[in-house]
């Protein structure tokens, strides 16, 4: 390897840190993500049918491809999933006139397709497990990551209640933690459990693609390199009387 | 072969393999940087190939544009594929150009007789950036809704014309359904025309005069009886097989990030760019990619407001020569040797500065200039000091490379 070689990978290992480290201002809770695990992408996709999609759609994923990668049979999915469709290859749509959205919450719900490629995996499971009582909203709610949001506490039975406390000082306030005053259906573990759960589903929302995209990428990897192999196998062949 | 005998004596089929395959000879000493050109053209043709794959499946229209590509994504067999292909494979095609482009400037192969590959070459690679931004807004998500909408605004920029210019190139007063159709066609025909016939140009340019080589010596000086020279191989099959072992290499990085990491972090994919294009909610930070954002830095360094014109139309200007620089550098260039191997300190310095400098502007493009993301300055000043670096080095290089006290070339390559 040249000098000049050797310097250029120098500089690019000394700017690559920097690179990755760029973007993310937002203190966000970390969420394991395992597509891996059928149970907790069914978990999730019941949470996500049950409390999501009255209001906000998946618009470009069908019950049906859902079902075939999560390993759901027909009559449960029609039976257990689906609301709103008639057919199993329908898109997960929503009945809801965005003219109406926007009069009752101020904005169309946006579709939930892919947020978990526009914001984030941790951005979701934060911002699910970040409502608190505010009654000076007209939701009577408010989010300590997305201040102001449009969205109600969908999920408060399970949750509960909790009011956020926040410290003042030099005129800024900070938030400083979480009050229970009314509990809910679940302990803090399970409702953290069941949202990580339906990210986990979101994330596969996002991509169904990741679910196979693994899997055939360690066979291609595996043909790739014994094509290094012989391709190289080959050019030292060729070459020998080169000198 | 009375097959090829026919065609022979209608195409001069046989001619033309002896002349640029078989009898091509070329210098014997290429090493790794050499790999670049041939995957450069790999990548062409991977865009082209996913390129056609895609635009069954895909509609340029403003209402349904991000659905088709979420359709290829999800309902079309092995269509995420294809799309990751052409979407990481623009990063990777503009990652071999850079590579190309610098293993030219290490070797001094833009010198004379090789101009005119060179300024192909650039022309090529500025119809790249055309057709990287015009399928850029083809997703129509928000960053390319965005991205789009300021580039575009740049022209604005330009006195008189300026206003009237991107209106008539957006073909309205924002970006919308006849931006998105028009560049459809720009991107899937007319520059895909341009870069194969540019393509086919610069290939013929080389075969006339031959590779320069990392020693940067004429091989044609030293020819055996035959008129063959010594250090010279046929690039077939001696090329064709090392290239083939550079296109397996290169390949399976590119394949493992299209099946492992297709956005790389957000650099090749962009999260703002997987929410539709919305006209109300600008991004928080409008960046193009990063093989654009070397230069949207030196756009955005220029900041200061007292200057004849306001600061956007000098930065507009400051960016426009930032590449129209590369087209002179086979002039700029005045030192004896061409290979950086025989070259002063002076030369070797200003060359890994500015490669240096130009990774450096490409980050700051991509980072809020207000803010202090590496030592001592805001991102802004870092620009500054950058777009001074850029323009230094090719400026006072008929002044380095006069001064450079360069070593004597040997005879035959190494």
């Amino acid at each position: 390897m040249s000098m000049i070689t050797k310097l250029l990978l120098i500089v690019s290992l000394l700017v690559s840190p920097a690179l990755l480290a760029s973007g993310g201002g937002e203190n966000l809770d970390s969420v394991y993500i395992n597509l891996a695990d059928k149970g907790s992408l069914r978990r999730g996709a019941h949470t996500f049918v049950n409390y999501c999609l009255s209001c906000h759609a998946a618009s470009y994923m069908r019950y049906e491809r859902m079902a075939a990668d999560l390993e759901i049979d027909t009559p449960t999915l029609v039976e257990n999933l689906m609301f709103v469709a008639d057919k199993p290859g329908e898109l997960m749509t929503i009945n809801m006139a965005s003219e109406d959205a926007k009069v009752w919450f101020g904005v169309v719900p946006p579709d939930l397709s892919l947020t978990a490629r526009s914001r984030g995996p941790d951005w979701i499971y934060t911002y699910l497990r970040s409502f608190y009582r505010d009654e000076s909203t007209p939701t009577g709610w408010n989010n300590t990551l997305f201040p102001s949001v449009a969205m109600p506490h969908v999920l408060y039975e399970w949750q509960g209640m909790r009011e956020a406390h926040f410290d003042e000082s030099h005129g800024v306030s900070e938030f400083s933690g979480f009050e229970q005053i009314v509990s809910g259906e679940m302990s803090e573990a399970a409702y953290d459990e069941a949202i990580s759960d339906l990210t986990n589903f979101m994330d596969y929302l996002a991509e169904p693609a990741k679910l196979v995209r693994y899997r055939i990428g360690f066979w291609v990897m595996g043909f790739m390199l014994v094509f290094i192999g012989l391709t190289y196998a080959l050019k030292k062949e060729y070459w020998r009387d080169i000198h | 072969m009375s097959l090829l005998n026919w065609i022979d004596d209608r195409f001069p089929l046989t001619k033309v393999w002896q002349e640029h395959m078989a009898q091509y000879y070329a210098p014997k000493n290429f090493n790794i940087w050499y790999y670049f050109g041939s995957l450069a053209l790999v990548m062409l043709v991977l865009q082209i190939v996913t390129g056609i794959v895609l635009t069954m499946h895909y509609k340029p229209d403003a209402d349904l544009a991000f659905a088709s590509v979420e359709y290829i994504m999800r309902d079309v067999p092995a269509g995420w594929f294809i799309r990751y292909l052409h979407g990481v494979g623009s990063s990777m095609f503009f990652l071999m150009v850079y590579l190309h482009m610098f293993r030219a400037m290490l070797y001094g192969s833009h010198r004379n007789p090789r101009e005119l590959i060179w300024l192909l070459g650039m022309v090529i690679y500025v119809a790249l950036m055309a057709e990287a931004f015009f399928g850029y807004l083809l997703p129509w998500g928000n960053m390319s809704y965005w991205g789009a909408q300021v580039i575009v605004s740049l022209f604005g920029a330009i006195p008189w014309i300026g206003e009237p210019l991107a209106e008539w190139i957006r073909g309205d007063f924002v970006i919308s359904d006849a931006t998105l159709n028009r560049f459809f066609a720009f991107h899937v025909i007319l520059l895909p025309l341009l870069l194969a016939l540019l393509v086919y140009l610069h290939i013929v340019a080389l075969h006339k005069v031959g590779s320069n080589n990392p020693d940067g010596i004429e091989i044609k000086k030293n020819k055996d009886k035959d008129g063959i020279p010594v250090d010279g191989i046929p690039f077939h099959p001696y090329y064709t097989v090392k290239d083939t072992f550079g296109v397996a290499v290169f390949m399976t990085v590119f394949l493992g990030i299209v099946f492992f990491v297709p956005e790389l972090g957000g650099w090749f994919l962009e999260k703002d760019n997987f929410a539709p294009a919305d006209i109300l909610q600008t991004p928080p930070e409008i960046v193009p990619l990063w093989y654009l954002t070397p230069y949207y830095s030196i756009l955005r360094a220029v900041t200061f407001e007292w200057l004849p014109g306001g600061a956007k139309l000098w930065g507009v200007i400051a960016m426009g020569a930032a590449i129209v620089m590369f087209f002179f550098l086979p002039w700029l260039d005045r030192a004896k040797v061409r290979s950086i191997r025989y070259r002063g300190w002076m030369y070797k310095t200003m060359l890994m500065l500015f490669a240096v400098n130009f990774v450096m502007l490409g980050y700051l493009g991509t980072v809020n200039p207000g803010h202090v993301n590496l030592i001592w300055f805001k991102n802004v000043t870092w620009a500054q000091i950058g777009l001074v670096i850029y323009f230094a080095f090719f400026f006072l290089m008929p002044i380095y490379t006069k001064l450079d006290r360069n070593k004597p070339e040997p005879d035959r390559v190494r």
